[in-house]
């Protein structure tokens, strides 16, 4: 352990308007900690820079879920654990459920938050091509008030993000739109548990008489931030799904991504694996679409 | 070499550990799991990687299982904490503890109060679990000697449930 | 709890296993003493050079630190081990990434990185070396006068002529990468200082008495002023052979310099990044055979990295050297073998040791055989297996009863492998996924090779305790293996006593005699022997006395026992090695019986690839090895998984990334070992043939399991994919680079 707990504090003010109030006083010195599943890692290396941190752990205004007709409002403090075992999200949002299903081992999706996924921001989250492909709505709240901003807006740059320095995620809104749509998600890691993505994809489709009539597509870990494939999604609206069409689709992919080499893998095989990712997911549209 | 100036701890926090209360004064962002080895004495939990990647540090918090490696323990006041020391009551092992015995689950033994911890914590959740689902429910820690093999047995056979692997 | 059950042979309870599930076993780190001090280690940033500087920065309190440098070593500065070049500080020069310069202990553990961190150090970079191929080169000389550790030559008939009469000439390169021992306990060690008792040591290692000779001569001391105490060891499988010396050295030099007890435990990312790797290697075979296959003779030429110092480059090397033609026979080799440096960390010991680099080129190259003379991987092997009088490479007859050929029938049958290959390759016409199937055979000699049970000369004690029950004395460290529980089991039935009526002493370099090293799987077999023979004498003793009949029960044993504690003070039996007879080994020409016993295996993979993300699925595993006599089936089947499991990281995973001889993936997070989602069920099935020089004819199991996996999983992927893969780790990067090289040969790939 590389940090020296004397030098650091911790306050748990126990109430979101506490929280904020705090934020507001001194923007930018206090740093807000959730689930501590990421600042935990930095602290122990030596490599957290902050000192005076917040507890925003289990705050009730933040781990809520609501169920609305036309959308779901998930706190941001909700754990993979309590995505996983929430109906709706399982049966209506299930490229989300898979992807808290793969963040880690059982301790940490106990731990770690949907909002602290999205603030940390690693090009490699589990979670945050679905939030993109489902259209997700940002509430960030301030001691100021509440704000919204897509989700597709929140993020410009590697590890970078919109968030003021005296406010936090409080929800993030899921328009209830895609229950009909075939969803398709899939994560290349080092191994089978606990691996950080090589590449990850989440993908929705609606497909009616045979024709996809909506294509929505996210990778992860293939560029500084989750990225929707507009030109693929272009390609795929109106056309029957089929072998030929998958191919197409697999060749726009490589015009779209900017894979690194990294440690953890090389530009090729992103890249490769990527395109292949989408091919599946045209094909499977094909075998799922018949079913229909 | 002379003494250093000693920084008073600054919180105190309460908790309930393997069922008896303590009231401790700790620095707010000391881990969980050196509060509960070094300020308790509780050393069966153990350090492995300091990332929360290996699971030798985990222990239920509230009934659900975390990694106190990374658990500032001003997060952990007013909880609920089972160590792998809870686990025997009155000199009786607990059913994985003897399941571990019977079936060689614990070779070099740094791994096991972390795997048993999540086997608990498994079989309240399914207790009649699936192989896959025990492979799932233990993916969090990891084990260098057994390859698992026989972890799985001893947890199915903890479980009663006689599935075929 | 009768002496009717048999104890042998019987999965009795593990020795300490209620205090590992209680989770009252004690670790190093559980130690706490008072006034203990914390360490830590100042090491090289830089690969090689000079230190022209070392600056105490500001922003510490230095006064309220230890420091240790090397000028505070009494003894020589070295880590006493075989060539003795390893420093325990450096000394003006560095020749690693992560070499240790200085020490540092303080009251408050929390304060030491902070100070770590403070020390700058200035250097004088010196041109370093980081590949077997830039130490061959030889355009820098990083250590001696030519970068070479130790060499090995062995010669066994003649190649005059052979290449001219083959059918077939077969040639191959085949390449392992370093591979993390990732015991899931780290290194530590607590030392306490006093010149009256000198230098006492408690830490997690596997040879106290390694530990003991390093202590000696660093600080200068008498045998009796030294003492080591190993407390229960969180894993080891070699990474904590040798290393425990220096960081016993480093604990013991703070607590000289501040008279107090003092505790140095590495976190997770100083243990991977600063400690010892198995060795790369790199084999070349160049082989002749005839028409159907027999191999008429060959070439095989093994080299080793290193890294910086000597350690046990020469002791891997020659394990390699002798295992490097499998369990075939060959009637003319000539296998050259070199250890050469670079620099990096030292390579040093890990379960295997040599021999699953080796055994990797074999069993590829083997594979890789059948396909040129047009014959099935079985068959090949079929035509090729050693038989009982004749001779390996080494020249040592086989004089067991071994039939590779039905050892290997079963474990297809096992495997059903002629189904499976068939199927597979109807399947793999069409479709993503594409299954294998692959085999490696194999052997694994036990003990130290040829005169190196005779040079370590080995004691063992069997005590009867006051209180009547008995105990073994063995220096053998139990790290999971289960070397309490086996020894146990020897002396008990030795003894026809109950287990639960023997116990063993923690080793303790003040009160064990020195058996040995925890390694070579050598415990359950030599110093198993060697349990018996003083449980033996301990039993003469007491039916000499008069006090015990020779059909005892276990209650007369225990008051016998008791009378003769209680009139003599003591009641102890010791046993000491001797080299059985008619074994010989010529340690200049390498030729002989390299080992008392060989076990032998084969073993089948079954293995997926999915061409959509190129990952690699061991579906099935069959492990099925002949080794004497089962002890402890569970404990028996325990080491066979574990090995297969670490085989597996070693083949599909654990890929060290290495930057100027320094590992960049040093933490758990991406340097990758399996997790229970990642491993099939591992099918475990034994053949007994006894072993006239093991303890109830026990065979050495440790390291067995770790030659076979690599190469039969490897065999296995070239069945799938039609494509030959000659190098670990294999990712599914590699394996999705090489496809695509060969769909677009025109097109360029960035090399790795």
């Amino acid at each position: 352990m590389r940090s020296d707990p004397s030098e650091y504090e911790l306050v748990a003010p126990g109430s979101l308007r506490a929280v904020v109030s705090l934020l507001a006083s001194e923007p930018g010195a206090w740093l807000p900690i959730a689930g501590g599943t990421d600042l935990m890692v930095l602290y122990a290396a030596g490599k957290l820079s902050a000192r005076k941190l917040v507890s925003i752990w289990n705050l009730p205004e933040l781990r809520a879920i609501e169920v609305l007709p036309g959308e779901i409002r998930i706190g941001a403090g909700c754990t993979y654990t309590d995505l996983r075992r929430n109906d709706i999200v399982a049966r209506e949002f299930p490229l989300l459920a898979s992807a808290a299903a793969w963040t880690g081992g059982i301790a940490n999706q106990n731990r770690g938050t949907l909002g602290g996924n999205i603030i940390n921001a690693s090009p490699a989250a589990d979670s945050l091509p679905a939030l993109l492909v489902y259209g997700a709505t940002l509430v960030l709240v301030s001691a100021r008030g509440e704000r919204e901003v897509p989700y597709t807006n929140f993020h410009h740059g590697y590890k970078k993000h919109a968030l003021a320095p005296d406010e936090l995620i409080r929800t993030i809104r899921l328009p209830r739109n895609f229950a009909d749509y075939i969803s398709y998600s899939r994560k290349v890691g080092a191994r089978r548990a606990q691996a950080i993505s090589k590449v990850c994809i989440a993908a929705l489709a609606n497909v009616r008489d045979g024709m996809i009539k909506d294509a929505r597509i996210a990778l992860g870990s293939v560029a500084p931030v989750p990225l929707r494939l507009t030109e693929t999604e272009r390609l795929l609206i109106g056309k029957k799904p089929g072998p030929q069409l998958a191919q197409a689709a697999a060749k726009t992919v490589i015009a779209q991504i900017h894979p690194i080499d990294d440690i953890r893998s090389t530009i090729q095989y992103r890249a490769a694996i990527a395109a292949n990712l989408i091919a599946e997911f045209v094909n499977a549209l094909r075998s799922q679409a018949e079913e229909k | 070499m002379s003494p250093p100036a000693n920084i008073p701890a600054g919180q105190e926090i309460r908790l309930n550990v393997n069922g008896q209360p303590k009231t401790l004064r700790v620095h707010p962002m000391e881990r969980l799991l050196d509060v509960l080895r070094a300020e308790l004495g509780l050393t069966g939990t153990k350090e492995g990687c300091g990332e929360g990647e290996c699971g030798s540090c985990s222990v239920l918090m509230d009934g659900e299982l975390v990694n106190s490696c990374l658990i500032p323990a001003a997060q952990a006041n007013g909880a609920t904490i089972t160590t792998i020391e809870g686990l025997t009551l009155d000199n009786t092992l607990h059913a994985l503890q003897e399941s571990f015995l019977n079936c060689n689950g614990a070779q070099c033994g740094i791994c096991t109060p972390g795997m048993i911890l999540a086997s608990v914590h498994l079989l309240a959740r399914h207790p009649r679990p699936t192989m896959e689902q025990i492979r799932e429910g233990l993916s969090g820690n990891l084990c260098r000697c057994t390859g698992y093999t026989q972890i799985l047995e001893a947890v199915r056979r903890a479980s009663g449930h006689v599935e075929a692997p | 709890m009768t002496t009717n059950q048999p104890i042998i042979g019987a999965s009795v309870p593990r020795k300490e296993g209620r205090d590992k599930v209680t989770g009252r076993a004690r670790y190093v780190d559980d130690l706490v003493m008072p006034g203990l001090l914390h360490g830590a280690t100042v090491r090289s940033k830089i690969p090689r050079g000079r230190i022209r500087q070392i600056r105490f920065g500001p922003g510490v309190s230095w006064d309220e630190f230890v420091v240790v440098t090397a000028k505070d070593i009494r003894g020589k500065n070295c880590i006493a081990l075989i060539l003795d070049d390893q420093p325990c500080l450096a000394n003006g020069v560095v020749n690693h990434p992560e070499e240790p310069i200085l020490l540092l202990a303080h009251p408050d553990r929390h304060q030491l990185w902070k100070a770590v961190d403070a020390v700058s150090i200035e250097y004088e970079p010196l041109p370093a070396i980081f590949s077997i191929q830039e130490s061959e080169q030889k355009a820098e000389i990083i250590w001696g006068s030519d970068n070479i550790f130790k060499t090995f030559l062995v010669e066994k008939g003649s190649l005059d002529g052979i290449w001219e009469k083959a059918a077939h000439i077969v040639e191959g390169e085949y390449f392992t990468g370093a591979q993390e021992q990732l015991y899931i306990e780290n290194n530590g060690m607590i030392a306490s200082y006093d010149d009256e008792t000198g230098v006492t040591v408690w830490g997690s290692l596997q040879c106290p008495y390694y530990v003991h000779k390093a202590l000696m001569a660093v600080f200068a001391l008498p045998e009796e002023k030294v003492r080591v105490v190993q407390m229960e060891t969180g894993g080891a499988f070699g990474g904590k052979e040798e290393y425990p010396s220096m960081i016993a050295a480093h604990a013991a030099l703070l607590a000289m310099k501040s008279k107090r007890p003092v505790k140095i435990i590495y976190d997770r990312a100083e243990d991977m990044a600063a400690t010892t790797k198995r060795h790369p290697s790199r084999t070349r075979h160049r082989t002749a055979l005839d028409a159907g296959g027999k191999i008429l003779g060959g070439e095989i030429e093994v080299t080793m990295d290193g890294g910086a110092y000597a350690t046990l480059s020469s002791v891997v090397l020659s394990r390699g050297t002798i295992h490097a033609g499998g369990p075939y026979h060959w009637p003319n080799v000539v296998i050259r073998t070199q250890a050469v440096a670079t620099n990096a960390p030292p390579h040093g010991a890990f379960r295997g040791f040599g021999a699953p680099q080796t055994l990797f080129a074999m069993e590829r190259h083997m594979d890789r055989i059948a396909q040129v003379v047009g014959v099935s991987p079985v068959e090949i092997r079929k035509r090729n297996f050693l038989r009982p009088g004749m001779t390996t490479t080494t020249g040592q007859i086989i004089r067991e009863n071994i039939d590779l050929n039905s050892l290997l029938d079963r474990a297809l049958e096992l495997s059903q492998y002629h189904a499976k290959k068939q199927r597979f390759a109807a399947e793999n016409r069409s479709g993503n996924i594409k299954r294998g199937i692959g085999i490696a055979s194999f052997l694994h000699g036990a003990g130290f090779t040829g005169s190196g049970e005779r040079y370590l000369n080995s004691l063992v004690g069997v005590e009867g305790l006051a209180d009547g029950s008995v105990r073994v004395l063995v220096s053998s460290a139990e790290f999971g293996q289960g070397t309490n529980t086996v020894l146990c089991q020897i002396a008990a039935e030795t003894l026809r006593l109950p287990y639960e009526n023997v116990g063993i002493a923690q080793p303790d370099t003040g009160t064990v005699p020195n058996s040995g090293p925890t390694v070579a799987s050598r415990t359950a077999m030599i110093v198993g022997s060697l349990v018996r023979s003083a449980a033996r004498g301990l039993q003469q003793t007491l039916l000499q006395s008069g006090s015990l009949r020779e059909n005892y029960s276990p209650e007369e044993f225990r008051q016998a026992c008791k009378n003769h504690v209680a009139m003599r003070g003591e009641c102890k039996s010791y046993s000491r090695y001797e080299p059985p007879p008619g074994i010989f080994w010529d340690d200049q020409r390498y030729r002989g019986e390299a080992y008392a016993a060989f076990a032998w295996a084969v073993y089948v993979a079954e293995v997926s690839v999915d061409l959509t993300d190129y990952c690699v699925t061991v579906n099935d595993f069959v492990a099925l090895q002949e080794i004497g006599r089962v002890l402890h089936p569970l404990l028996a089947e325990g080491q066979i998984t574990g090995g297969v499991a670490q085989a597996v990281g070693f083949a599909l995973y654990e890929k060290v990334f290495w930057q100027n001889g320094r590992m960049l993936n040093n933490q758990m997070t991406n340097y990758i070992m399996p997790t229970s989602a990642d491993l099939p069920p591992i099918r475990v099935f034994f053949e007994e043939l006894g072993n006239v020089h093991g303890a109830y004819g026990a065979k050495g199991i440790g390291e067995l399991p770790m030659d076979g996996p690599a190469p039969a999983i490897l065999n296995a992927i070239e069945d799938a994919l039609g494509v030959p893969f000659n190098f670990i780790p294999l990712l599914p990067e590699d394996i999705h680079a090489v496809l695509s090289r060969l769909e677009k040969p025109t097109e360029g790939i960035a090399a790795d």
